[in-house]
């Protein structure tokens, strides 16, 4: 019999199991059910994902959790540790914000009848993040991965446009293309390694790659990196293969731009963390050259998806645009292939997360304001008109830009001292980060500026935080979220540094 | 000596029915099948200039490639790239494969003590004869739950693709359900009446045997949903709602997967405290046995059957 556990320990289970059956109840309920029955899962997920986090850093080492009688490798297992814990709070407090906030945008966008299985959607795709961040097994996430692609194409083609309905489909096809990369990558795997558990499958890496140089497995174990590296980079839209992003970010119903920017595609990427730690080895990884290719399509990234942003004239898309760069950034923190590379990483995560939900929140606020319509010309002045909203939107855009006292200046700082550790790749590195901001505030800069341009007699209303209360303490929440990560970033970057530590 | 027929009592007869067939003075489906004529499709005037006019737009703007000589060149170079880039894509997949272990060798890597205890236990364990089921359903539960949730909500999905929600809009798919069909189709009643409950007696039977032969719920629960679709298809949605509703397929679906659920957790949560699991495995071979393979075998073929029914019914006339 194995030791007693602490109920505590349970709670990763539970709440993966809490979102799935809220989901599934959820299809026999009504709308108005379904959102509250959302808005409390979501509720108890924060409580429990705390207590979980809470109890990991209490007793400093992770614990593995199976999933029934067996052990792992006969059957499932999560593994919780620091960094699993604090993510998947994160994740949900991230969520909740980002369904309220788009609350009153959804009663408009999206016909009566289909709320329910909205509800229904996002309670899933909770789930499958969830599961993405806990699980022990590729083979578990790869099946969590298909509900999260699945959902997302829901989450994207509910406001049904004509716009909708092609990045919907375009999503989907870039998406499952992905999710192919990755199953022929896990096949590839198993075949070598004999084992879809990721610890197990570590420890057979670990030893075929010290044969390697001599042994048969080099190219397989070259080529298994590479797919499943590109395939969950085409998921998470690293830069040559983003064409599926501004449209599925710029039209879509708003809560679901703020949860497909600021989770589904961090949630891969963190799948990606996982990987690079848990099965493949941060040492093998690093001496494979695919780590280099990574590290270039990032700073390409960071400065062509700056570039296009700077080009469009829709404010939606513009801020859909600004996710690539900031996901050549991540990808540049994974290329660097140092253990403070990686932290700077985790932490842009964090930090771009919260910052692009804000954006997207905040910038539909802007527009409401301006007649529905998302052109700068007509966004002149927004700030004015919707005072919260405005002074949100500077918030996002100066995190983005790196001011102090925001996320984004943190996650920068953190970059460049990443990169001055790697004596190759600094060079390249920090110009491209110090070009990389002045595009940022350039496009920024250029928004803030324009909402605060008076204008004379305008033709459209104003309105105070009064006639949407629930959406100014949203857009608060926001910006306490933000200014905590980077006001007291020392000991989430300390939390995150002890999660990785686990994590190998 | 041969006694003739009267005229009367040879137009009795299957030799008269039979030849009048052949020679093809009588259609025997005249008037028993309906069949109308497909309407002629008429454009308007307006229309057809429209469409013209739009044709011109695009190409004149868009796909002009005799004055735009660079669409024409990235148009060949998109698709020669292509080509080239799906040729070396499938070298390296094949180039690596290669150097992947044999096929059926018994020394290879996957060849270890996780397939020899799902072989050697599997049976003792599980209760389940079929060792695939005991595999799927009791040592990888977790992600045959993911599975089935899977299947729930690719529903979700087409149903916020095809759903019509607006009641007017649904007396009008009513109506034009049947147009391009025939009506009350002689053939294929006659077939669905022989065959749909052979199909549910054998997709029942693959259910509740998934434990003890090959099947299981996702194959029996299609097999199930192939009956209601032929079902469907030839007594029409009409007599379908009175055993099979909206109603019917929510009840259906959330109360199997909430069964599925309730299962899974209560066996995950004892299993991981070490506590007693109280579902009995029973004697391996009989009906009734291999603890929760059982139970869940039949929620997946109710919710496979309802996935497979959905689809069809939602492609067909965007509602149940």
């Amino acid at each position: 019999m194995r030791e007693q556990m602490e109920f505590v320990q349970n709670f990763p289970c539970f709440s993966i199991m809490l979102c799935m059956f809220a989901g599934i109840i959820s299809s026999a309920l009504k709308g108005k059910a379904a959102k509250t029955v959302n808005r409390a899962v979501l509720c108890i997920n924060i409580v429990m994902s705390a207590a979980v986090l809470l109890f990991t850093v209490e007793t400093g080492e992770f614990y593995v959790y199976v999933m029934g009688r067996f052990p792992a490798p006969w059957g499932n297992e999560l593994r919780v540790g620091v960094l699993e814990a604090g993510m998947a709070l994160f994740f949900c407090i991230i969520m909740l914000l980002s369904l309220t906030g788009g609350r009153h945008k959804l009663a408009q966008e999206v016909e009566e009848g289909k709320h329910g299985l909205y509800y229904i959607l996002t309670d899933l795709m909770l789930s499958s993040l969830l599961a993405l961040i806990y699980t022990n097994d590729l083979f578990t996430a790869y099946v969590f991965v298909e509900i999260n692609t699945i959902s997302a194409c829901g989450l994207i083609m509910i406001r049904q446009n004509g716009r909708t309905i092609e990045a919907a489909v375009r999503y989907m096809i870039m998406s499952l293309l992905g999710s192919g990369l990755f199953l022929v990558g896990l096949c590839m795997l198993y075949d070598m390694t004999g084992h879809l558990l990721m610890s197990n499958i570590k420890e057979q890496v670990t030893a075929l790659h010290l044969l390697s140089l001599e042994g048969s497995y080099h190219v397989p174990l070259l080529v298994t990196i590479a797919i499943i590296s590109v395939g969950l980079a085409i998921k998470s839209a690293l830069f040559p293969f983003h064409a599926w992003l501004p449209d599925a970010y710029g039209y879509s119903t708003v809560s679901s731009a703020a949860i497909l920017s600021s989770l589904v595609s961090k949630g891969y990427i963190f799948l990606l963390f996982k990987i690079i730690y848990r099965v493949i080895g941060f040492d093998v990884f690093r001496d494979s050259k695919i780590i280099n290719v990574l590290f270039v399509f990032g700073l390409m990234g960071m400065v062509f998806g700056s570039l296009s942003a700077i080009k469009e004239n829709d404010v939606r898309r513009m801020i859909a645009f600004s996710s690539v760069a900031q996901i050549g950034y991540i990808y540049m923190g994974i290329g660097l292939g140092t253990q403070m590379g990686m932290v700077a990483s985790v932490f842009h995560v964090l930090s771009h997360a919260a910052t692009k939900s804000l954006l997207f929140i905040a910038a539909i606020g802007l527009t409401d304001v301006s007649g529905g319509s998302r052109n700068f010309i007509e966004l002149t002045g927004s700030g004015y008109r919707n005072r919260m909203a405005g002074a949100t939107f500077t918030v996002g855009a100066l995190s983005m830009v790196g001011v102090p006292m925001f996320s984004g200046f943190i996650s920068k700082l953190l970059f460049a001292q990443a990169a001055v550790q790697n004596d190759a790749k600094m060079l390249p590195t920090l110009i491209v980060l110090g070009i990389s901001t002045i595009l940022n505030a350039i496009y920024f800069m250029k928004t803030v500026i324009r909402i605060y341009t008076p204008v004379e007699d305008s033709q459209y209303p104003t309105v105070t935080w009064r006639d949407g209360k629930r959406y100014a303490v949203t857009l608060v929440c926001f910006i306490v979220l933000n200014v905590i990560l980077g006001v007291c970033s020392q000991p989430i970057v300390d939390l995150i540094g002890a999660g990785l530590n686990m994590f190998a | 000596m041969s006694k003739l027929k009267s005229e009367e009592e040879y137009q009795k007869t299957k030799a008269f029915h039979f030849f009048r067939w052949l020679s093809g003075s009588k259609d025997p489906y005249l008037g028993r099948v309906e069949m109308k004529p497909q309407k002629e499709y008429v454009e308007e005037e307006t229309t057809i200039q429209e469409r013209m006019w739009e044709k011109e737009m695009i190409r004149d703007k868009v796909y002009d490639t005799e004055h735009n000589k660079w669409l024409l060149f990235f148009r060949r170079f998109y698709r020669i790239m292509a080509v080239v880039f799906c040729i070396i894509l499938a070298g390296v997949l094949l180039f690596t494969v290669s150097y992947l272990p044999p096929t059926g060798n018994a020394r290879n890597p996957d060849n270890n003590e996780v397939a020899a205890r799902y072989i050697e236990n599997g049976m003792q364990e599980t209760g389940a004869v079929n060792v695939v089921t005991g595999m799927i359903l009791t040592y990888r539960a977790f992600d045959t739950f993911g599975e089935t949730n899977v299947l729930f909500i690719a529903t979700c999905c087409v149903m916020i693709m095809l759903m019509v929600e607006d009641a007017e809009l649904k007396k009008q798919e009513v109506k034009n359900d049947r147009r391009y069909e025939p009506k009350n189709d002689a053939i294929l009643q006659g077939v669905a009446t022989v065959l749909v409950p052979i199909i549910f007696i054998f997709g029942i039977y693959i259910v509740l045997n998934g434990h003890l032969s090959p099947g299981g719920g996702f194959s029996g629960g299609a097999t199930m949903g192939a009956g209601l679709i032929l079902y469907v298809s030839a007594f029409g949605f009409k007599k379908t709602q009175r055993f099979f509703n909206e109603e019917v397929y929510k009840v259906a679906k959330v109360s199997a997967l909430c069964m599925y659920g309730l299962i899974g957790i209560y066996y995950y949560v004892m299993g991981a405290n070490g506590l007693d699991n109280h579902i009995p495995l029973g004697t391996a071979g009989d009906i009734i046995s291999a603890g929760i393979i059982f139970p869940i075998n039949i929620c997946v073929g109710i919710e496979v059957a309802c996935t497979m029914y959905a689809f069809y019914a939602l492609f067909r006339r965007g509602g149940l």
